[in-house]
This record gives structure tokens, C-alpha cells and sequence, in this order.
């Protein structure tokens, strides 16, 4: 080998560089580190700016506002708050609020939604043609004014607490909201809350258990009845044998409003309202497509087999339409989630209200408060959307 | 390589040049004189204080010292972009720079004035919180109000106010907020609450355009201290001299008598002390800012602070609320303004 002199040398090793340099895959890095660099740039000249700006303006920034006292008060909370609480106290009272209703929302909007779709497909003409309105005036009005309507429109048909219509068990119906007596849980009452969750366990494993069995050797296992035998038959048996350790307090109608038990307030229940039947209509389109997404033949050889309409729809269709449906399922929990937002115009206490609302105006700090709620509603859409997609992936046909 | 290093100098020049905008100081009277016209931040809707009629034109105190403002500056009254705000909107409205100045019932107070970047500039209406209730309960006093529900708008010092009172008061109540003054009203008119609370001259506002008045009662107690004040960005003197002389202007206006009706006369009185004010003598006005005859322009649009408040809240309205506390020092009331000298 000779030595290279260093003039060739020279001219090898830059032709070396030039080839690496224009390299494709080289070139496409050296693109995107260029692309992130000037992103984080961007995003560092912004969030400079902004705070040069506020300093600039003598405009308060930063947080440590959370730790101050709120002194307000609120009017549905999930935990203990009083106005002598922080701020940060009253966020997490509108977070959990808001989570209550985004939960309980999606969860009556799925089963309104799937029966509603369901029915849409129904041979009875009666049925599919009230579902085909339901889903036609609902999903084409404005939610806010579905909210309003829900809202005012129930308030004024209500009676004054003096004149509350009651519900039987020793509950009441007015203006203020549906007034319930509230379990108080007596000694012994841990034992049966105990058996109940070991009934539960014990379920989920059955059902585990019988559905491998079922898989290897045919065999059916009765895994719903045995489940309600061991979630509500025996913890009520361990009840009525310790001799009903809870009692009820019962509301009370005290100067202007009824005092103990546990009240629904109209803001909660218009909200979960409105939001669970807007969204069950596009649910219900979602569940729609999904069955008439499943070939034909499907249906038809399930009912050769000798399944009745209902198992060939719950073992057969159904499971092979919720891989279609599932996606799109996602999509209408994150817009519930971020429509409970609206609940600031009814007055009920979610995080919007309290905190872009109330924290935001007795602080000042729009760009902190804004921007913390940004990230709130993100998350919680970013954890939905993940939960979401594991489903679909435990949901997607499995070839054999 | 070219098209890289263009990219990286357009994003740079991009960056630096917004920073530039941002970080500008500008006259706001230069800005209204350019545009020619007063951008004022007002409410949205409050009878008496800013209220679009059928025809969308704007009444209201608030509204009349949008107009005084545009009078002393742009000598036409009518030179004014009304801007309605929300209770949440305001401030940021007024920070970005959408508004030249806030008259929107707005309370001043010390965390204002220090956290928001803004400055007040006087206090055109002395205001006190309240409570409205339906005849029909029975109630005559807030101390009766234990256990009551209230409706209130957010964005506000009420509802400190309220945990205050209640809690200064060893009385307990359920809040329900809303976020604009419709739903809130509505809401305590369905029977929601038994009480709503707002200031007392938004109490009369709303009573007042109730189908029967009559059936709501505002008690007496008044829980704070309201006074609702005119405010503009910090960082320009100029511009708040101005707005806080337009205020003492027509405080002075009225002492010295000086109304709508007689400015003809008065234009042509020999007291110096009113041909000072009306700009017949010295250089009053030019010192900050405006003509000589602000006052004048003023007091031709809309009248002195007696006649504004008479006409949209007092006497002469539908909402006849007394003047009280915001008659002049010389009368019995508290408003007062430094000679116009």
C-alpha cells in the first residue's frame, strides 16, 4: 500500500465528506435537527416574549397565585372546599367536577347511543323511524342551545322548594335540584362493602376462567348469574344477617331550602343531560355504520346455524362492528369531554367556571390560567384517546 | 443550502420583528387621533350604565363618559367604537390594546391596580354591593338570609364579597355562577335562587326592567365598597391625565353650574373661574393634551356629572336610583374633583 500523499489525500477525504453529506439519510437528519432547533427557538423567543411583555406592562406572572386563599365559595364539590381554601384547592375542585360529568356523560351516552343505533336498524317501523328523528333533531341543533333549553326549560317547569313534588323513598323534586337521602354507613357496614368487592374479583376471574374453558372445550359457563349471586345476592344476605347496618338521612325542608341527604343539583343534571343526548346522536350514526359495516353474510350464517336475531347480534355482528365503530367512538368521548367545557354557561361549577372563570378574574394571570387549562383538557384527552386505542387493539380481529 | 439559510433569516426576522411590535410604546392619543376614533370598553348590556337601543345606539353613564372622552380629544362625541366586554374580557381587552380605555362599572381596588397592568383614573359612580330577593319570600334583611341559595356573575369582586358577608355573619348559602348577566338573572327569576347579588345600581338596573318591578326588593345592606372607576394601560401618563381630567372636568362643570342648557351663556361669562373652565382664558387644555375648550366640547355632548347621572340612572330614568354618595362634596355626597386651574 502506498502512502497516500497529502495533496490526494486531501482532495479523497473532502470528496469523502461531500459524499457523506449528500447522503440522503444524512441530509434528512441534518433537515430535522435544523426543524427542531428552529421550533424550540420559536417557542423560547414566544414564551421570552410573553414574559417580557407582562414584566414590560407590570402585569403579575407566574404561579405562585395557587397557594393564596380562593375566598370564594363553591357550590358542588367532590371534596371538602370552603373559601378559606387555596386556589389550587379550587382547580382541583372544578377538575374532579368536571371529570364527574365528562365520565357519567360518556357512559349514558354509549348505551343511549347503542340502543338508539340499534334501533335505527330494527324491522319495526315505528322504532327505526323515531330513532331516525331522535338522531336527526338532536345532532342538528347547537349544543349550547340543547344546554339552555334542558336548563331553563326544566327549571321552570320544577316547583319552588316549598312546593317540591316528592320521590318516592323519601326524596324531592324542585328548582333547587332532586333531593335524595343519603346513605350513612353504621358499624359493620365494612364487612359488607368487603364481600362485595371480593364478589367482584371473584367475578372477573370467573369470567376469565369460563371464557378460556369456553374456548378449549365448548363448554358454557352461567358466568352472569353467578356474578350477580356473588355482587349482590351474598353482600345483601350479610346485610339482612348483621341486621342492615346503614341507615338513610333524609332531607329536610329548613328556612329556604331542604337541608341533609344529597342533592343533584339542575345545573349537574341539564348538563348530563344535554351532553349524554348530543352525543348519543352521533353515537348512534357511529353504531349504525359499524352493524352495516359487517357483510351480510355474516348475519345470515349466524341465523343458519340456528342462533336467534339477539344472539346473532350480541355473539356475532356486534363484536365485528366495534372494530369500525371503535375509532370514531374515540373521537365523540374526547368531544364530550371538551363539551362539558360549555358547563360555564349554566352555571355549573367545572374547571372552565371555576377556574378560567372565577380563579382567572380574581387573579389576573390569563396566559397561566388559560394555558394550565390548555394542558388539563389535553391530558385528558391524550389519556382517553390512549385508553381508547388499547381497547381497539384488544378489539381487532384476531386471525387464526 | 440557500434555501436553508433563507428559511433560518425569514424565521429570524419573523421573531425579532413580532418582538419589536410587541415591545413598542405607543401614545394611546396618538392612536386615537390617527385612527380617529375612541375605542371604549363597555358592558355588554346594563341598563343606566351601557345599553344599545333598538336602533344600536348606545346610552348609558358609561357610555356618556365614552363620549365626554371623544369630545375632549377628537371634538366629536360621536367619534366612539364601542366596545361591549364580558366581565372576564375586559381587562385583557384593555392589556392587549383592543380598547384606548375600560368603562365598563369596574371596581377599583389595590390587586387591580398592581397585577393587571392598568392604572383607574377616577370614580365616576360610588357603588356598594347588594341584595335583590322576590317580595313574595318575606325577607326584609340580609342578616335573614341564612341558608339561602344566591345566584352571581363571575369575573367579579362580588363573590368575595359574598363569602365575606356570609361568612362575617356565621350564615351559610350555595352559590350558583354564571358567566354572562342573562343567564344569571334568568336563572334567579326561575326560582333557582332566592337571592341575586350584584352592585346595588346594577340591582335597580335589572329590577327595573323586570314586567313587574314591584315584586323584587333590593335590601338595604350594602356588604362593600364599589367604586367604579374609569381605567387605562399603564405606562402612559398622558393618557390618563386625560381621561382622569374629562371626569374632574365635568365634576368642576357642575359645580361651577355650567349645564347643556346655559353653555351659550356661560360661553360668554366674565367670571374668570368659568372662563378658565371653558377654555376662554389660559392654556389649560393644551397642557395636556387636548384643545383649550375641552370642557366646553364636553359639557356641549353630554352635559355636566349632575345632568349624565340624571338622565341615565337618577331622576330622569327609569331606574331612579338617589344620588347618595356620589353627590357633590358641597351637597352632602363624596364626589369631588381638584380645580381646574
Amino acid at each position: 500500500m502506498a502512502v497516500v500523499t497529502g495533496d490526494q489525500g486531501r482532495a479523497r477525504s473532502h470528496h469523502a465528506q461531500a459524499a457523506f453529506l449528500y447522503r440522503p439519510e444524512v441530509r434528512q437528519a441534518i433537515y430535522q435537527v435544523v426543524l427542531v432547533v428552529l421550533l424550540v427557538a420559536l417557542f423560547y423567543m414566544l414564551i421570552h416574549n410573553t414574559a417580557s411583555n407582562l414584566r414590560k406592562q407590570n402585569i403579575a406572572s407566574g404561579f405562585a397565585f395557587v397557594d393564596r386563599t380562593a375566598g370564594f365559595d363553591v357550590s358542588q364539590s367532590l371534596i371538602d372546599f370552603n373559601s378559606s381554601m387555596t386556589y389550587g384547592r379550587a382547580f382541583l375542585v372544578g377538575l374532579l367536577n368536571t371529570l364527574l360529568v365528562a365520565g357519567l356523560g360518556i357512559v349514558v351516552a354509549t348505551i343511549l347511543g347503542f340502543v338508539i343505533g340499534i334501533a335505527r336498524l330494527s324491522t319495526n317501523w315505528l322504532i327505526a323511524r323515531l330513532a331516525a328523528v331522535y338522531v336527526e333533531v338532536v345532532r342538528n341543533i347547537p349544543l349550547l342551545l340543547q344546554l339552555f333549553f334542558w336548563y331553563f326549560a326544566v327549571l321552570k317547569a320544577l316547583p319552588p322548594p316549598r312546593q317540591s313534588l316528592s320521590v318516592p323513598g323519601g326524596g324531592f323534586l324542585n328548582v333547587r335540584g332532586l333531593y335524595l337521602p343519603s346513605p350513612v354507613p353504621e358499624a359493620g357496614f365494612d364487612l359488607v362493602a368487603l364481600i362485595m368487592l371480593i364478589g367482584i374479583a371473584t367475578s372477573i376471574a370467573l369470567y376469565v376462567w369460563a371464557g378460556r374453558r369456553q374456548r378449549l372445550t365448548g363448554q358454557q359457563f352461567p358466568v352472569f348469574w353467578t356474578s350477580m349471586g356473588l355482587i349482590v345476592g351474598l353482600p345483601l344476605l350479610v346485610h339482612v344477617l348483621l341486621g342492615s347496618p346503614m341507615s338513610f338521612e333524609y332531607p329536610e325542608l329548613k328556612g329556604f331550602n331542604f337541608q341533609g341527604g344529597m342533592v343533584l343539583q339542575p345545573e349537574f343534571l341539564a348538563l348530563l343531560l344535554g351532553l349524554s343526548i348530543y352525543t348519543a346522536s352521533f353515537i348512534a350514526e357511529i353504531v349504525r355504520a359499524g352493524i352495516q359495516g359487517v357483510s351480510k353474510g355474516q348475519k345470515e350464517a349466524a341465523l343458519a346455524i340456528g342462533l336467534t336475531h339477539g344472539q346473532s347480534l350480541r355473539l356475532v355482528v356486534i363484536p365485528q362492528a366495534m372494530r369500525i365503530i371503535i375509532p370514531p367512538l374515540t373521537s365523540q368521548f374526547l368531544n364530550l369531554t371538551k363539551n362539558s367545557s360549555l358547563a360555564v354557561a349554566i352555571g355549573y361549577p367545572d374547571l372552565v367556571s371555576v377556574w378560567s372563570g372565577t380563579v382567572l378574574n380574581q387573579t389576573g394571570q390569563a396566559v397561566e390560567v388559560i394555558l394550565v387549562t390548555m394542558c388539563v383538557f389535553l391530558a385528558i384527552s391524550l389519556i382517553t384517546s390512549a385508553f381508547m386505542n388499547w381497547f381497539n387493539r384488544r378489539m381487532a380481529l384476531v386471525e387464526r | 443550502m440557500t434555501y436553508l439559510t433563507k428559511l433560518v433569516a425569514a424565521a429570524a426576522v419573523g421573531v425579532i420583528g413580532a418582538a419589536g411590535a410587541a415591545s413598542a410604546q405607543t401614545k394611546t392619543l396618538d392612536t386615537v387621533k390617527q385612527r380617529g376614533s375612541l375605542s371604549c370598553g363597555v358592558n355588554i348590556g346594563l341598563a343606566g350604565f351601557s345599553q344599545p337601543d333598538d336602533k344600536g345606539n348606545w346610552t348609558g353613564l358609561d357610555v356618556d363618559y365614552c363620549k365626554a372622552i371623544a369630545a375632549a380629544v377628537l371634538g366629536d362625541p360621536n367619534k366612539v367604537k364601542y366596545v361591549p366586554t364580558t366581565a372576564k374580557e375586559r381587562f385583557t381587552a384593555l392589556q392587549s390594546g383592543e380598547i384606548d380605555v375600560l368603562i365598563r362599572n369596574t371596581t377599583w381596588t389595590v390587586a387591580r391596580d398592581s397585577s393587571l397592568g392598568l392604572i383607574f383614573a377616577g370614580v365616576n359612580y360610588y357603588d356598594g354591593q347588594g341584595f335583590m330577593v322576590k317580595k313574595s319570600i318575606g325577607v326584609k334583611s340580609a342578616k335573614e338570609l341564612n341558608g339561602a341559595t344566591v345566584c352571581v356573575q363571575t369575573g367579579t369582586t362580588t363573590e368575595l364579597n359574598l363569602a365575606d358577608y356570609f361568612k362575617a355573619n356565621n350564615m351559610t348559602y350555595k352559590p350558583v355562577v354564571f358567566e354572562k348577566l342573562d343567564e344569571t338573572v334568568q336563572a334567579y327569576l326561575a326560582g333557582r335562587c332566592d337571592v341575586y347579588t350584584t352592585d346595588q345600581s346594577g340591582l335597580y338596573s335589572i329590577r327595573v326592567q323586570q314586567p313587574k318591578p314591584d315584586d323584587h326588593v333590593v335590601l338595604p345592606e350594602i356588604i362593600s365598597k364599589e367604586p367604579l372607576g374609569q381605567s387605562v394601560r399603564q405606562g402612559d401618563d398622558q393618557w390618563l391625565t386625560i381621561v382622569k381630567w374629562v371626569h374632574n372636568a365635568m365634576l368642576n362643570a357642575e359645580e361651577a353650574g355650567v349645564t347643556q342648557a346655559n353653555l351659550g351663556e356661560m360661553l360668554n361669562s366674565t367670571n374668570p373661574d368659568i372662563k378658565r373652565l371653558l377654555g376662554k382664558d389660559g392654556e389649560l387644555g393644551k397642557g395636556i393634551g387636548v384643545s383649550n375648550d375641552f370642557v366646553a366640547n364636553i359639557v356641549k355632548a353630554v352635559g355636566n356629572y349632575g345632568e349624565v347621572f340624571e338622565r341615565n340612572v337618577g331622576s330622569g330614568s327609569r331606574l331612579k336610583i338617589d344620588r347618595g354618595l356620589n353627590k357633590l362634596w358641597n351637597k352632602g355626597g363624596i364626589q369631588y374633583a381638584p380645580p381646574l386651574r
